[in-house]
């Protein structure tokens, strides 16, 4: 029914938005913003492929397991960010150097 | 049949404009609220390609879940310090660079290329959510029990991290 191109182009857009926020923002949430992004790109891929063959659904499957990972990952994550914050008083990713010195 | 793709072009159009504002937004509030907006739109795209499942999956755990969690992180981290939620940006010209360089390899490669057409027999949704239901049972038992050992790891890991409790040694 719909242009299985279409899905594939909205898909590359927020992969592209994604590493773009990635790179240029300056704050540890943001930088999860971007990355919940890219997933969820991905995540349309899938679904858009599994139309190819709608008689079996495991892109589906394959989605679903996508956002179960996404989620322990944002939730891992975000806990980090706020034990950075307790520790270093930032959540800018940038001044975090104790490693370097 | 006009409608469908009205509907379609509209949600990819709030997708895609939501995703992008969030690369000009400056405060991290408003960016996790765009970001709700993009990933509802896209639960209406997956609802348009037969996953609807997946689309009822995403609104309740994005939506729900790790939404509530960014805006939590975003409030507690802004409460210690109590500076504003402003956003810096850096590296913005190897960033926008690298991303539309990216885009564009993307779009290149996906218009060039010619997909096998949808086969036109569409599954009813009852049928799509019993087949989601046995094949996780059957097929997927495996990947289905990891990914519960998993979930139960990373909120384990996660309340560990996130407690408060310092070392008396150090």
């Amino acid at each position: 029914m719909f242009q299985l191109q279409h899905f594939l182009y909205l898909g590359a857009l927020l992969f592209s938005v994604g590493l773009i926020i990635i790179i240029t923002k300056r704050n540890a949430i943001m930088v999860l913003l971007g990355i919940e992004l890219m997933l969820n790109a991905s995540n349309l891929n899938l679904v858009a492929f599994n139309q190819i063959n709608p008689a079996t659904i495991d892109g589906q499957f394959f989605s679903l397991f996508v956002i179960i990972v996404a989620v322990c990952e944002a939730a891992v994550g975000l806990a980090l960010v706020l034990r950075v914050y307790h520790e270093h008083k930032t959540s800018v990713p940038d001044e975090l150097h104790e490693l370097k010195e | 049949m006009t409608v469908l793709n009205f509907i379609f072009y509209f949600l990819e159009a709030v997708a895609a404009l939501s995703a992008i504002s969030i690369i000009f937004i400056r405060n991290v509030f408003y960016g996790a609220l765009l970001l709700i907006t993009c990933l509802l739109a896209l639960a209406g795209i997956y609802v348009l390609a037969f996953a609807e499942f997946i689309a009822v999956t995403q609104i309740l755990i994005y939506a729900g879940g790790i939404l509530v969690i960014i805006i939590f992180g975003i409030m507690l981290t802004s409460k210690i310090s109590g500076k504003s939620l402003m956003v810096e940006h850096t590296n913005l010209f190897s960033g926008v660079l690298a991303g539309l360089t990216f885009l564009g390899l993307l779009l290149y490669f996906i218009s060039s290329q010619k997909f096998n057409p949808f086969s036109t027999a569409k599954p009813t949704p009852e049928k799509s959510i019993q087949a989601f239901g046995t094949g996780l049972m059957t097929d997927f038992i495996l990947p289905f029990e990891i990914a519960g050992l998993l979930l139960l790891v990373a909120l384990i890991g996660a309340a560990v991290v996130a407690s408060s409790i310092k070392s008396k040694n150090s």
